[in-house]
């Protein structure tokens, strides 16, 4: 670690990674009642990954996610209550209950909406990305997608355009090893995800389990980008999912992959490690406001109404046009 | 509106304006801006509005859809154009899994005002994968709006609507109809969603003519004519959202519904319109049906082949003959050279 942070910095990174752990912990066990309607994708084990890159943003800067994104959702500054909603398919929702967990979309924080076919955000993202330079706005468009989304076709005619238009863009693959059971080094010749962005002619780095690296390293190509520097620029940021692919419990019965295996991830446990530098008191201070914070957001949702039926029908078309 | 000028020119003129108009709107996809300018619908625009507004891309057909997608989420007005129809292929996720679904399972929050030009062909061969007209397929997919206008005035007006439209729309362009002239007023107006158009009235039979079968129906029309039969020609312009109404008050009069479609008629376009305007009259009218469409099977290269594979202004009013007469009467005119030369007068 080459920077020094702040106590006051320190206590925001704990508190937005704690916040994110316990929201998706609290999604888990609520799972099994029903109560939540659509699948859940958790994040628990890659927070870093989405805290410490969305640190690194503005709050006009976009980000594109995929089906597993609550925890990019969070980090980047979408409404906890809405969201929980959402995922009650409450008509409060972030989605007024049509998006469900894998559709997450928060406009005030640009958050953009979250698809459920893999890698289908990422040439959106580049998209999004060309409209910003041709304004010339001081945007930066960020792309997230797991190491499953690079064996995509549309990953690589993805890239290739952004490298041609130099864009404003970061892609960050968060590699957790895994697509759905399947290890990526059985679906893929090589595991060299940064390389093989790196052909594109993009610097391209993988970077380890380490939240204060991806803070730094994202941290300096933002500012650079935003000092005029050309994209795109691309990260492999490694991490674990630590629950199954699908669902609330963990998978080690499935027999594709052991605790053993698991075991030097949670020891690195951003979460874990953050809080230790954090002052007892005000450690207990951020963890009841937060846990205040998350009950407020599911009686939210608890209470919400669903959508109105006539709901069913709406939104097929934008009326009028420019 | 006396001006007479090609399919090609109304569209590039309706580009050409829109981009003036309205600095948001840029024009993309492969080969654009090269020397044959897409038939030349694209002549001019880059020299015009530079080339970060127009340019020609990479093969890359469905990232190229998500990129178009991602610029319409930012607030620009991307037209996205495929020589072939056929190449959409490539990019169905992008429309049919994202552009037709953000608006609904976002709640309403995003718009994706993207048009997608694409071309049909026929003749010269150009066979199974460069000729197909797959617009049923978006048909099917709420949240997609399509046209196939075949008329130069219908061509600009429909893609100055598409462009404006804050909704994904397929412009769907035949090459034969590129060649038409017609006229086509220098202003800029909009043809809308939501009007079909009857053509030529008639009182014995109603003939829905689809993209360049409307063509072909009004040469129908003057073999009918011959025989006394008086056709009715409805060109549906936008396919979806569709008039039905326009189409069930002629069959009303009519009693007879014959759809001529430039695809096949298995769940094709053919298939929606009979089907809706059966519903319509099945309490109150007895009406007769038939369908025309690509033989079904794969378009072959071979000219008597293709000949066959293809409706055309004989077999349609043969087929319409049939109906009126409510039997098969195995009459079928003599062509009549002078209909070949056939092109829209107007004014509509
Ligand atoms: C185009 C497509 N193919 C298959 C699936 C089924 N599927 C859902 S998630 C997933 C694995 C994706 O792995 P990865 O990109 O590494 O993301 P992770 O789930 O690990 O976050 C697959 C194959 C899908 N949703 N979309
Ligand atoms: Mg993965």
């Amino acid at each position: 670690m080459t920077r020094r942070y702040t106590e006051e910095q320190i206590r925001r990174f704990y508190r937005q990674l704690y916040r994110i752990r316990r929201v998706e912990e609290e999604v888990a066990r609520i799972y099994p009642s029903d109560k939540i309607k659509s699948p859940v994708h958790l994040s628990i084990g890659q927070e870093a990954v989405s805290v410490a890159v969305c640190e690194c943003l503005n709050p006009d800067d976009v980000v594109f996610g995929s089906y597993r994104s609550h925890a990019l959702y969070l980090a980047k500054g979408g409404d906890l209550k809405t969201m929980i909603a959402e995922l009650y398919g409450k008509g409060t929702g972030c989605g007024k209950g049509k998006a469900g967990s894998m559709h997450l979309i928060h406009l005030p924080s640009r958050v953009m909406g979250a698809s459920a076919v893999v890698g289908t955000t990422i040439p959106q993202a580049v998209g999004y990305a060309y409209a910003v330079k041709l304004r010339q706005e001081p945007v930066v468009v960020v792309s997230f997608f797991g190491d499953g989304a690079t064996e995509e076709g549309v990953f690589y005619e993805s890239l290739n355009f952004a490298a041609l238009k130099k864009l404003p863009i970061v892609f960050i693959c968060e590699n957790n090893q895994y697509a759905i059971h399947t290890h990526q080094s059985a679906r893929q010749a090589k595991c060299n995800i940064a390389e093989r962005a790196a052909v594109f002619g993009m610097p391209a780095e993988t970077i380890d389990d380490d939240f204060f690296a991806v803070l730094e390293r994202v941290g300096e190509t933002v500012d650079a980008l935003r000092k005029g520097a050309a994209g795109p620029f691309f990260f492999e940021c490694m991490t674990y999912r630590w629950k199954e692919h699908v669902g609330p419990d963990e998978d080690y019965h499935l027999g594709y992959r052991t605790p053993e295996e698991a075991a030097p991830w949670h020891a690195r446990d951003a979460v874990r490690v953050l809080g230790e530098r954090v002052p007892d008191a005000e450690r207990a201070k951020i963890e009841s406001d937060i846990e205040r914070e998350i009950r407020e957001a599911f009686d939210f949702a608890e209470q919400s109404p669903w959508p109105a039926d006539s709901e069913l029908f709406e939104d097929v078309f934008k009326e009028g046009g420019a | 509106m006396s001006r007479s000028c090609s399919y090609v020119d109304a569209v590039r003129e309706a580009s050409e304006q829109e981009m003036a108009r309205d600095p948001s709107v840029i024009v993309f996809g492969l080969d654009v801006d090269d020397p044959k300018a897409i038939q030349g619908t694209t002549r001019g625009l880059v020299e015009k509005f530079g080339e970060e507004r127009v340019f020609g891309t990479p093969l890359s057909e469905d990232a190229m859809t998500g990129v178009a997608i991602g610029m319409a989420l930012a607030g620009l007005r991307p037209v996205h154009v495929h020589i072939r129809m056929d190449f959409l292929m490539l990019s169905m996720n992008q429309l049919v899994n994202m552009a037709a679904k953000m608006r609904y399972m976002y709640g309403g929050q995003v718009s994706v005002p993207l048009v997608v030009r694409s071309m049909i062909g026929k003749s010269w061969g150009q066979g199974a994968q460069h000729s197909q007209g797959l617009y049923s397929f978006f048909m099917h997919v709420p949240g997609l709006k399509v046209v196939a206008p075949s008329t130069p005035y219908d061509a600009k007006g429909c893609l100055v609507a598409a462009i404006r439209d804050d909704n994904p729309v397929l412009f769907v362009e035949h090459r034969i109809l590129h060649f038409q002239r017609g006229p086509v007023p220098e202003k800029i107006y909009e043809i809308r969603p939501g009007r079909a158009r009857v053509v030529q009235e008639g009182r014995d039979v109603t003939i829905v003519g689809i993209s360049y079968m409307q063509l072909e129906a009004l040469r129908a029309h003057y073999y009918l004519a011959d025989q006394g039969v008086q056709a009715e020609i409805i060109d549906p312009i936008w396919l979806s959202p569709l008039d039905i109404d326009t189409i069930v008050s002629s069959v009303r009069k009519t009693g007879r519904l014959l759809v001529v479609d430039n695809g096949w008629t298995t769940c094709g376009a053919s298939a929606e319109i009979v089907a809706r305007v059966a519903e319509a009259l099945q309490d109150d009218e007895p009406a007769r049906f038939r369908r025309m469409g690509f033989a079904h099977v794969t378009c072959p290269t071979a000219p008597n082949l293709e000949e066959r594979f293809y409706p055309n202004a004989r077999t349609i009013a043969a087929a319409a003959y049939d109906l009126v007469q409510g039997r098969a009467s195995g009459w079928l005119p003599e062509p009549r050279e002078d209909l070949k030369a056939l092109e829209f007068k107007g004014p509509f």
